[in-house]
């Protein structure tokens, strides 16, 4: 079956409903608008069977992605590896840690392929040639490597100074890079502007709904490979805010459809200190966003005036969550504890997940004793300077055995 | 052209008039669509629309406003 169950765009704010287009704002309030669905199409329809009957994609639950029919890009997409963290769970003194391990999703290491896959097919069905984006990283690269993969021409909006590792990881897919100069406010609205003039899609602006669902496909599977049921306690970094909004959209949409049982799950935001203002809002009890400079080695969370930083903030606080932020320093400590208990290198916003966890956990507002999954969005080595002074030089020998035996001794290793 | 921005307001700047100056100094139309003041903050969803050039000084104007923000609808438009 693949019958569209998409109802219409919606804004968050006044409800106005718009028919399916490639637009992103209310008329009328400039509120955001979200894909919203008939659900009651999919009843007794969308089964487990069904899903488990499919290939092991984010595409097994595509008739909750707004897509009309088969997607047109990024078909091997998603499914990443959940893995239960059990010596992790030993360091932290918690009883049952998951890991959802993005940091290998395909193709390019980031959660970014699961929301530009669904922006890119949209692309496709509306009729677009080109598409486009403004990163400073991940979302480059994924751009620029679905588009390069699907035939489509492609721009990508850098700062100038963006540095050589990270240009390179979108300019090998051949896509057309444009590197801005100045302030980054300056160039943030330039993006804004050339996204309205140009006939683009232009992923997170007017395509930006259909992108944004994209990100439920994380929670889809966490709750199939959770055998099918969803954790009590969930943790998600947040740099605009909605990823978290839209994990808790995937549970609410399984409920509905019958496929979990409500596990009351409360969802938790993680930010860096230098760039928090969710986690200000949260903490202060308030639900304005202040927005803020950023200033964190967590540069793919650095968003300073989060869109969706107020829906994200509702959302933590009714489902019974929390946020934390932390500093770089604690980010590091936690990239090296992710990575030496469980084999797992995570960029950097991989490190402010688990370093807001431990907060969360030493303050009691995150239980030891109940489910929890932290939701890991990036792979290490795209922030490889994070960590760069803070790993173990190599020992430098001669290529002589009574050199290396000299060693093997003073590290205490026994010969067989 | 159209131009649809936010504008924060800093507490010392939610009770001047700006959006009234801005019109005074520019030929442009404004077009109020959301504002909220709360919590020692002020936002106002604004279109502004004129020729390019008129538009672009004016949001150049209000930049150089002291307390006051200019941002696009989408806010950050840059990810990481």
């Amino acid at each position: 079956m693949s019958e569209s169950i998409v109802r219409a765009l919606k804004c968050r704010e006044c409800g106005q409903e718009y028919e399916i287009q490639p637009t992103h704002v209310c008329e009328y309030c400039f509120g955001p608008l979200e894909v919203v669905y008939d659900y009651e199409k999919l009843q007794g329809k969308f089964t487990r069977e069904l899903i488990e009957s499919r290939p092991q994609t984010m595409w097994r639950y595509k008739e909750l992605l707004p897509i009309d029919g088969e997607p047109q890009v990024g078909v091997n997409n998603g499914f990443t590896p959940l893995i239960r963290a059990d010596r992790l769970a030993k360091a932290l003194g918690v009883k049952e840690l998951y890991i959802k391990n993005d940091s290998v999703c395909y193709p390019t290491l980031s959660f970014k392929d699961r929301v530009v896959s669904v922006a890119l097919s949209k692309a496709v069905e509306f009729g677009f040639k080109t598409v486009a984006c403004a990163s400073t990283g991940n979302l480059a690269g994924s751009v620029a490597a679905n588009a390069a993969a699907a035939g489509l021409e492609s721009y990508v909006f850098i700062p100038e100074d963006l540095e050589q590792g990270k240009v390179l990881g979108a300019a090998v897919f051949g896509t057309n890079i444009i590197g801005i100069r100045g302030q980054y406010d300056d160039v943030n609205r330039l993006c804004s502007e050339v996204a309205g003039k140009y006939g683009w899609a232009f992923v997170n602006v007017n395509v930006r709904p259909f992108y944004a669902e994209g990100s439920k496909s994380m929670g889809y599977e966490i709750m199939e490979q959770l055998g099918w049921k969803a954790p009590k306690h969930v943790v998600v970094p947040m740099a605009s805010g909605s990823l978290c909004t839209k994990i808790d959209k995937s549970i609410k949409e399984f409920i509905k459809l019958g496929l979990i049982e409500d596990n009351g799950t409360a969802v938790y935001g993680a930010q860096a200190t230098g760039c928090s203002p969710i986690s200000k809002s949260v903490k202060d009890g308030t639900d304005m966003i202040h927005p803020v400079k950023a200033n964190t080695i967590a540069k793919s969370l650095a968003i300073g005036n989060p869109a969706d930083g107020f829906y994200a903030n509702r959302v933590i606080k009714e489902s019974g969550g929390w946020s934390e932020d932390v500093s770089d320093k604690e980010v590091i400590a936690a990239m090296k504890l992710l990575a030496e208990t469980e084999g797992i290198f995570a960029e950097t916003a991989g490190g402010v997940t688990l370093g807001c966890a431990i907060k969360l956990l030493e303050s009691g507002k995150l239980p030891s004793d109940e489910s929890i999954v932290l939701c890991i969005t990036g792979n290490g080595l795209k922030t490889q300077e994070a960590v760069m002074n803070e790993v173990t030089k190599p020992r430098i020998i001669n290529a002589s055995l009574k050199e290396f035996d000299v060693l093997a001794e003073a590290d205490g290793v026994a010969l067989n | 052209m159209k131009l649809r921005v936010y504008l924060n307001f800093e507490q010392d700047a939610v009770t001047e008039p700006v959006i009234w100056k801005l019109a005074k100094e520019f030929d442009v139309m404004t077009n109020i669509r959301t504002a909220a003041v709360k919590e020692g903050m002020g936002l106002v969803g604004l279109e502004i629309e004129g020729d390019i050039e008129t538009v672009e000084a004016s949001v150049k104007w209000l930049e150089a406003h002291a307390g006051v923000h200019v941002e696009p609808i989408e806010q950050n438009v840059i990810e990481g």
